[in-house]
């Protein structure tokens, strides 16, 4: 059996940027596998700008950004074998994938690095009533449709959900001369970052309709219409608040989930929230030599961050397979407080971590004026004032690890939002 | 004096920034964190402009289209005449990143260039 010293699984901007930095890094024989009939993962589809300007200082488009970490594997000799479906990792890392020209093969990774990306919430789980007529898409299948295969789904949208390709799909089809009539956001506030309502909404005079759902799809064969209502603090129509859209095209941007079906399946330990992987201080997952990086650990809305973060995992990767990386000895575990959903990593060997580790978090609601607080077993070690956080934007600290070193016998690291 | 909020749109920071107007003319801004940011809001009150995105078809591509920018900002109300002209346009693979596909769109002196590769598409079909 074919050995490497990393295989990585994904060729997106996390599988990309991981493959980069673990060959800087000193290790071997790397490899990346992508199921797609390209590199750059859902980058390409995202053709719009605004990438890259913490990485680059520059602003640059998706494809673009994509671009610039596939030439920089490809000066390093990183093979690439793309149209290349991994099927199973067994948890002695031997993962077994298939492509056209070999058929299923099997190959030995010393280590290996999930980079899989995450996909669409379905819309099953959405639970709209009435008929499933044609038009409804996510919008993400819209994305791709209109950005690589040059097809426009529909004239006359409505949008569900506020999140990030939403907005920006109601820019796009504008653009192409769609009439975009609304965008229906459930929740109080947007999911999506506040310069692409700025800049995709509000420039287009699109509206948007917080704390409101759809109620009701019209159209057997094709979609005619939806209704609109607003929704109670618990998420129910109220009656005698519908109004009617007439619409051929209904986009659901109603959230990301990690693709973690390989990684559960190798008995990773999953964290419930985030859907994605557990991992430590050095993005290593339960599985020893085993690491995740990017939207397969918890769903970002900044490539650069997934770069970053990337390539800290495949640091990570190069010095374990070089025998670098001591064993992981007993764990502190990070713990979302109050205000927090979660934390990434969630837990953390003192005696691994970095001299300042990125902790990456996402609070629950909006606060203003928050003081966002780190504490090792009850002492502040931390904090940090905001004019205002949100949901919809990933927030990090920097945890030194000298302030965890002078606490003796730390158990747990709490990070919070005390105020606001 | 007339204030104006601004989210800043240089980056997904999204500062709040204010712009303070006095007959037409930018008096004050605060709340940038950087120049960029500055920049953007000195010309969003006298002269708003955007980075248009979209798509080009190709002809004989392993794709079907190739997406394209402007190579930099052009003003706001120029994005549907641009819009049109990046419809009518055709453009022969290979493309590569780079390639000025428009020299001057809507009357701007703005580039309208590819931000991706297309290779040719393979003889067999
Ligand atoms: C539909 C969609 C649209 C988005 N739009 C935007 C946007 O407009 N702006 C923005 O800033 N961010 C956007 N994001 C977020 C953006 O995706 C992330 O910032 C970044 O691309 C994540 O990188 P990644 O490498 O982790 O994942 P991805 O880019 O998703 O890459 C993962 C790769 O792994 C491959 N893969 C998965 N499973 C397997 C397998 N079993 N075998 C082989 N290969 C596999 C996939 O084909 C894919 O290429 C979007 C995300 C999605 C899902
Ligand atoms: S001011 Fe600078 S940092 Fe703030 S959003 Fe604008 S570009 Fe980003």
């Amino acid at each position: 059996m074919r050995a490497y010293d990393i295989v990585i699984v994904g060729g997106g901007p996390a599988g990309l940027a991981a493959a980069v930095a673990a060959k800087k890094a000193g290790a071997g024989d790397i490899l990346i596998l992508e199921r797609d009939r390209e590199m750059g993962g859902i980058l390409n589809q995202c053709i719009h700008n605004g990438f890259g300007l913490h990485t680059f200082q520059e602003e640059l488009t998706g494809p673009e950004y994509a671009g610039r970490f596939l030439a920089m594997a490809r000066q390093l000799g990183i093979p690439c074998e793309i149209d290349t479906m991994v099927l199973e990792i067994g948890s002695d890392k031997v993962v077994t994938a298939m492509n056209h020209k070999k058929g299923m093969f099997r190959i030995r990774a010393g280590a290996v690095i999930l980079a899989m990306g995450c996909r669409e919430r379905a819309r099953g789980a959405l639970q709209i009533p009435g008929y499933r007529p044609a038009g409804i898409f996510s919008a993400g299948t819209a994305q791709r449709l209109v950005n690589m295969e040059g097809y426009m789904p529909g004239r006359e949208v409505v949008i569900l959900g506020s999140g990030d390709i939403g907005l920006i799909m109601a820019r796009r089809m504008t653009l192409e001369g769609a009439k975009v009539k609304v965008v229906a956001e459930r929740l109080p506030y947007c999911g999506g970052l506040q310069r692409n309502v700025v800049q995709c909404l509000e420039d287009y005079g699109i509206p948007l309709k917080l704390c409101h759902t759809v109620v009701d799809i019209r159209g057997r064969e094709r979609l005619e219409g939806v209704t609109l209502a607003r929704v109670d603090e618990s998420g129910r129509p109220i009656p005698g608040t519908e109004e009617d859209y007439a619409c051929d095209t209904l986009l659901l941007s109603v959230g990301l989930i990690p693709e973690n079906e390989l990684s559960r399946s190798m008995g990773v330990e999953m964290d419930r929230i985030t859907a994605g992987p557990v991992v430590n201080e050095s993005l290593e997952t339960n599985i020893p030599g085993v690491f995740a990086c990017g939207n397969v650990l918890h769903v970002h809305d900044l490539v650069d961050y997934v770069s970053e973060e990337a390539a800290r995992a495949g640091e990570n990767a190069a010095r374990f397979v070089r025998g670098l990386l001591p064993e992981c000895e007993g764990a502190v575990s990070v713990v979302a407080g109050r205000g927090v959903r979660y934390c990434v990593p969630g837990r953390i060997d003192i005696t691994r971590m970095a001299e300042r580790l990125p902790v990456r978090f996402r609070v629950d609601r909006i606060y203003k004026e928050a003081l966002l607080t780190v504490r090792c077993d009850g002492k502040l070690v931390l904090h940090k004032r905001k004019k205002m956080i949100k949901p919809g934007e990933m927030e990090e600290i920097l945890l030194p690890r000298e302030k965890c070193l002078a606490q003796s016998g730390l158990r747990s690291i709490v990070i919070a939002v005390e105020e606001g | 004096m007339e204030k104006r909020e601004l989210t800043c749109i240089g980056c997904p920071l999204g500062c709040l920034i204010t712009a303070a107007m006095e007959g037409g003319t930018v008096v004050e801004i605060t709340g940038y964190t950087c120049q960029r940011g500055r920049d953007y809001a000195a010309k969003e009150v006298t002269n708003p402009t955007r980075i248009v995105t979209s798509t080009v078809r190709v002809e004989g591509g392993a794709c079907p289209v190739v997406s394209v920018r402007t190579k930099a900002d052009i003003p706001k109300e120029k994005i549907f005449a641009c819009m049109k002209e990046i419809n009518a346009l055709v453009a022969a693979a290979p493309v590569k990143p780079g390639d000025i596909l428009l020299e001057d769109t809507a009357g701007t002196g703005v580039a309208v260039i590819a931000t991706k590769a297309v290779a040719k598409r393979p003889h067999s079909e």
